[in-house]
């Protein structure tokens, strides 16, 4: 039973890493919502690698999510483009209907498609450790935490090579533009790294989560840091303190371990708002007086 | 395949003939839905802030279970009252996140949305090992699904969107002052934040009462995509506020007609669908600002420079001849003209339909008619350049290229403007003649 534990800990970080590397990224660009909209939009592009090849196996899966998130990126920018609309409701609508092709095409092909839309909203990562991949005689452990695995690797990899391209980018796109870094390229590849991200996240834990481990760690630690790698830092520790406390308390009240450590984040969101508005009266006053 | 056709057309048919209580229930809840989900939509939209019903939406998942804790009853008033409550919170949490702290508005919708939604997730695991009746159900509100819903249902969500609609109808111009322009608005004595509330409370509404028959993630869609698709037909909010509801409810009923067909299919994705079809029409066909109509006048504007262009060319090379006559070979024009011979040929057919150039055995010249076209464009080309040399003192080698581009905009009023403007010049900086400068 331990080992169980420990594997469920173990994707529940290795997931907060991932998604806490997209997540300051798309923070620090306003991009928050991408992060919503793609990991809506990745579904159909599951179900559709899955009525392709009938195959489940994780290049496929992981290539179909990615080129949903590229077509996801480039639609909105070219709806915004050439359309005129802005970017927000561009991207809105193409999530949306992505999504509901998605659910469309499951109904349709309902028994055929070992996917459905309540795993996908809430997966159910207690389940994980059940579903286990056999090499030669041995069992090497959850297939979920492979992929995470993967994906994690897959991230910091991006990061480590594309780290002052990014900080440029994210910060001055004009100037990274000016110095020569290919600014779209490495926009498209965020996008897709963002959608592999998210459609290797997805069964075990959930768009919802994947959505709040990108979105409100990375906002924590927007709130405290003062560098790009203090923010990632930061970012990547509140979404593996998240997964821990989160799975505790998913325990505690046998309630579902994905939306446990989501509240958990909004907890330590929360703590940090009023932590630093308490600091900010405390300062004034020491000021005042 | 065929033996399906003639049920699904007796489907057709039998909802049509609307003598089910229950098809009509749903028809004119999912019209009603519709109508005042876009509408209200609108707002949002003109405030960028597209996705708010997206945040909103998810944000009631935590009331609704919330009320089912604390009243244990399914009552669609009390859900109703549990969301509206939960998502007027997310509301109200979205402003003070991104006024009050540094946190900013695209992450508060997201922290906002994925937040609460987690906590109604929460909620409904605990729930669901509960010995509660009437639990089994309240997923369902997560992904929409009418043939679910009871008349009960449907009236909340009825007379919450008729009150919606006339609500909008009502105050329609503070509503719109203060999505505008809220200083001025302020300057005007409008209770600005009365009407925020108010507004904010409509909005909410809108949302909550459509989960049931869309379902949490496509209810943004109902808010976002009418609009986005009547603002390609029409500037005047009025305009697109009637556009939105007839989208709407346009939406609303195919898809409750595509469900009842088939019974399997949930009614929000069709709805979405839907919509984004109306979405895709309005893109590429709307008049004016559609994308082909759009591409359409930019191709008339290309090819009348490149046939005015044609026609100054053998007028320069007619005058350098002396020859208003003289015929030019296609290569004599492509070394004064730069342009493509493909160009050139698709011109020099349209001119001659005109009747401004004409081919002689394979050298053209311009008629009477093309020529004094060509004497005019001349005249604007050539005084343009003398009005940026006499009166901008730009120097006489700079002018021409700007020229290039005003003689096609000219129009004849503003060439004898500036000619009066210049004391009617004769000739160009460059010497050369103007025409028609005689007057």
């Amino acid at each position: 039973m331990m080992a169980h534990e420990l594997w469920i800990l173990a994707i529940a970080a290795l997931t907060s890493i991932s998604c806490a590397i997209v997540g300051v990224l798309l923070v620090l660009r306003r991009m928050a919502m991408l992060g919503d909209a793609i990991s809506h939009s990745v579904l159909l592009g599951l179900v559709v690698a899955f009525l392709l090849t009938e195959s489940r196996s994780i290049t496929i899966m992981l290539a179909g999510a990615a080129l949903t998130g590229l077509a996801t990126a480039w639609l909105t920018q070219v709806l915004n483009q050439y359309g005129k609309l802005q970017e927000d409701a561009s991207m809105g609508i193409i999530f949306t209907l992505f999504f509901a092709v998605a659910v469309i095409l499951i109904s349709l092909y309902t028994g055929q498609v070992d996917l459905d839309q309540e795993c996908v909203l809430y997966g159910e990562i207690a389940f994980a450790p059940f579903d286990t991949i056999i090499m030669g005689d041995s069992d090497i452990g959850p297939r979920t935490f492979w992929v995470l695995a993967i994906v994690t690797l897959l991230n910091l990899m991006f990061l480590w090579i594309g780290y002052y391209r990014l900080k440029a980018m994210t910060f001055n796109a004009s100037f990274a533009a000016s110095i020569g870094i290919q600014v779209g390229l490495w926009n498209y590849a965020l996008m897709a790294l963002v959608a592999t991200t998210t459609a290797a996240s997805f069964e075990a834990v959930g768009v919802i989560l994947v959505v709040a481990l990108i979105v409100i760690p990375a906002n924590t630690a927007f709130l405290l840091a003062r560098s790009l790698h203090g923010m990632l830092i930061y970012a990547i520790g509140f979404g593996v303190l998240s997964s821990i406390t989160g799975y505790y308390l998913a325990r505690y009240f046998d309630a579902s371990i994905s939306a446990s450590v989501a509240v958990m984040a909004g907890v330590f969101l929360a703590l940090v708002l009023v932590a630093k508005k308490a600091k900010i009266r405390v300062d004034r006053k020491t000021v005042t007086s | 395949m065929s033996s399906l056709d003639p049920t699904l057309s007796e489907l057709f048919l039998a909802f049509w003939r609307l003598d089910n209580p229950n098809v009509v229930w749903v028809l004119l809840g999912s019209v009603l839905l519709g109508a005042s989900a876009s509408v209200i939509g609108s707002f949002t939209f003109l405030r960028r802030r597209a996705l708010m019903g997206d945040a909103l939406a998810h944000a009631a998942l935590p009331g609704v279970m919330s009320a089912f804790l604390l009243f244990q009853t399914r009552d669609p008033f009390v859900m109703l009252l549990g969301a509206v409550t939960s998502s007027f919170l997310g509301y109200y949490l979205i402003e003070y996140l991104t006024q009050h702290t540094k946190i900013r508005q695209d992450s508060a919708l997201a922290i906002v949305l994925s937040f609460f939604f987690a906590l109604g997730i929460f909620q409904l695991s605990l729930i669901q090992q509960m010995e509660i009746e009437g639990k089994s159900g309240l997923d369902k509100i997560l992904f929409g699904q009418s043939a679910a819903m009871m008349p009960e249902d449907i009236q909340v969500l009825a007379i919450s969107a008729v009150f919606i609609l006339v609500l909008v109808y009502l105050s329609f111009y503070k509503f719109r002052l203060i999505t505008l322009d809220r200083q001025y608005a302020q300057t005007l004595g409008v209770n600005v934040k009365a009407y925020d509330l108010v507004l904010a409370l409509a909005i909410v509404l809108s949302v909550v009462i459509g989960l049931q028959m869309v379902g949490v993630v496509l209810m943004a869609a109902v808010l976002l995509i009418p609009v986005s698709a009547a603002r390609y037909w029409s500037h005047d909010l009025r305009k697109i506020l009637f556009l939105c509801a007839i989208f709407g409810a346009l939406a609303g009923i195919l898809s409750t007609n595509i469900s009842y067909m088939a019974p399997k299919m949930p009614t929000g994705p069709w709805m979405v669908t839907v919509l984004a079809g109306i979405f895709l029409v309005s893109l590429v066909f709307a008049p004016a600002r559609g994308l082909l109509p759009r591409y359409l006048m930019h191709r008339a504007q290309a090819q009348r420079v490149n046939d005015e262009n044609v026609i100054r060319s053998l007028y320069v090379l007619g005058e350098r001849k002396n020859d208003p006559k003289a015929l030019f070979e296609p290569s004599s024009i492509l070394t004064v003209r730069n342009m493509s011979k493909e160009a050139l040929f698709k011109s020099f057919k349209r001119l001659i339909k005109a009747n401004d150039v004409e081919n002689r055995g394979g050298t053209y010249r311009l008629t009477p008619n093309g020529y004094e076209k060509g004497a005019k464009l001349t005249r604007h080309h050539r005084l343009w350049e003398m009005y940026l040399t006499e009166k901008v003192n730009i120097a006489p080698d700079h002018v021409h290229r700007d020229a290039e581009k005003v003689e096609h905009i000219m129009t004849d009023e503003m060439g004898e403007r500036l000619a009066e403007e210049l004391g009617n010049p004769l000739t160009d900086p460059h010497g050369k003649n103007i025409p028609g400068g005689q007057h």
